[in-house]
């Protein structure tokens, strides 16, 4: 038994941040999976009662919640293989972006919750914000973080892995090689790192239960 | 100096802007460490200090908003959610400040708010003290703080923007 549970739900990308973050320090965790749509555990709503969300991290007794919050406990528990740079306008930088992909969020994730004209224009605001990330986060750098994957690409791996089958399920192509060239390319850097890839979900398991959600999403657009 | 979101504040430190208030608390805490630290030194704690900063940035902002710009039974229930996300404030401790005895992180991160408290009550018919009295003690011992009290917008200029933001908005 490990000092270390996550709590988490195998769809969520948030889930996976800290779940990379733990395998990229070499850090031993249990993983508990948790009923987030239909049956909260007790466990759940005890260590995270204000947002009653996944991931929670529990460290010797102790439960942190919030992604980004949990990603800057592991960087200050377990210094190895830093996933923050030393300089602290760099690190200014990455929060940054990190705050960035969870405002902008809704938007980004609009066109999976929308049909027809709105999703439309849900689709053209999402690849606004992912213009921005692209030429301002991005830019020319081989990982967001800089030569090393940092804190940032976390942020945005679900671009990596869940864009894809989200973006099949709506019927709409939000970033392709030619029209977002340099995500595109990290995309593909970001999947060949073994510790982000080997705990990757089954893609077809995906698809179905995304498929759900989708349903779901408009159904109560429409009530 | 903010191409990204064109918002204030940006801190601008040898000419290179950091931009998003609480990021620029963690920069300026990060860089004169050696002064005043903000944070906490136990991850933990830190994690705890982020996490209600994050709290409050991402509840109190909308939630006064909705106090100003509506009235009957919606500003009613506005400043029923208000009352309660500052009680869940309230009950994080029972020190001087929130995260012991110094003025941190944390208390920066919602002291900004207190200014405007006197706003919300004015134009919402209500006493913020008499629901959090706790709250209001802290933030009258933050007040005593030049550093905060000779920083902070005037409760009553604010008021006055306020209304005068209604007015321009049409919410009357």
């Amino acid at each position: 038994m490990s000092q270390v549970t996550v709590l988490g739900a195998w769809p969520s990308p948030y889930v996976y941040r800290v779940i990379w973050a733990l395998k990229l320090k070499g850090v031993d965790y249990d993983y508990v999976e948790e009923d987030v749509l239909h049956n909260k555990s007790d466990r759940l709503l005890k260590y995270n009662p204000v947002h009653k969300k996944v991931p929670v991290l529990v460290h010797a007794g102790k439960p942190i919640a919030e992604s980004a919050v949990i990603l800057e406990y592991i960087e200050e528990t377990w210094p190895q293989n830093p996933l923050l740079p030393k300089d602290p306008h760099q690190r200014a930088l990455a929060r940054f972006w990190i705050k960035f992909g969870e405002d902008k969020s809704a938007a980004l994730f609009g066109f999976f919750m929308t049909e027809g004209e709105q999703q439309e224009k849900a689709t053209k605001e999402g690849q606004e914000q992912l213009r921005i990330l692209e030429e301002q986060g991005l830019g020319e750098k081989k990982f967001f973080g800089g030569d090393e994957i940092g804190m940032a690409d976390l942020e945005f791996g679900w671009l990596a892995w869940w864009l894809d089958v989200m973006s099949e399920i709506a019927g709409v192509k939000v970033i392709d090689a030619e029209s977002f060239p340099r995500l595109h390319a990290w995309i593909q850097r970001f999947k060949d790192i073994p510790a982000i890839k080997e705990p990757l979900p089954d893609r077809s398991a995906m698809l179905t239960y995304f498929k759900g959600r989708r349903a779901t999403f408009l159904a109560l657009a429409k009530s | 100096m903010n191409p990204v979101h064109k918002k204030i504040p940006v801190l601008i430190h040898n000419g290179k802007p950091v931009c998003e208030s609480l990021i620029i608390v963690q920069y300026i805490d990060e860089v004169w460490k050696d002064k005043a630290p903000l944070l906490p030194s136990d991850p933990y704690q830190r994690a705890q200090a982020r996490f209600w900063a994050d709290f409050i940035d991402k509840k109190l902002y909308d939630a006064g908003r909705k106090i100003w710009t509506t009235k009957g039974e919606e500003q009613e229930a506005a400043k029923k959610e208000y009352i309660e996300i500052l009680k869940v404030l309230e009950e994080l401790g029972d020190k001087p400040y929130f995260m012991g005895e110094r003025l941190g992180f944390l208390d920066i991160a919602l002291i900004t708010f207190y200014s405007w408290f006197h706003a919300y009550e004015t134009l919402g018919s209500f006493s913020i003290e008499a629901e959090c009295p706790k709250l209001i003690s802290w933030a009258k011992r933050c007040m005593q703080k030049e550093s905060v009290s000779k920083s902070l917008a005037d409760p009553k200029k604010l008021c006055e923007f306020l209304v005068e933001m209604k007015k321009r908005l049409g919410v009357e």
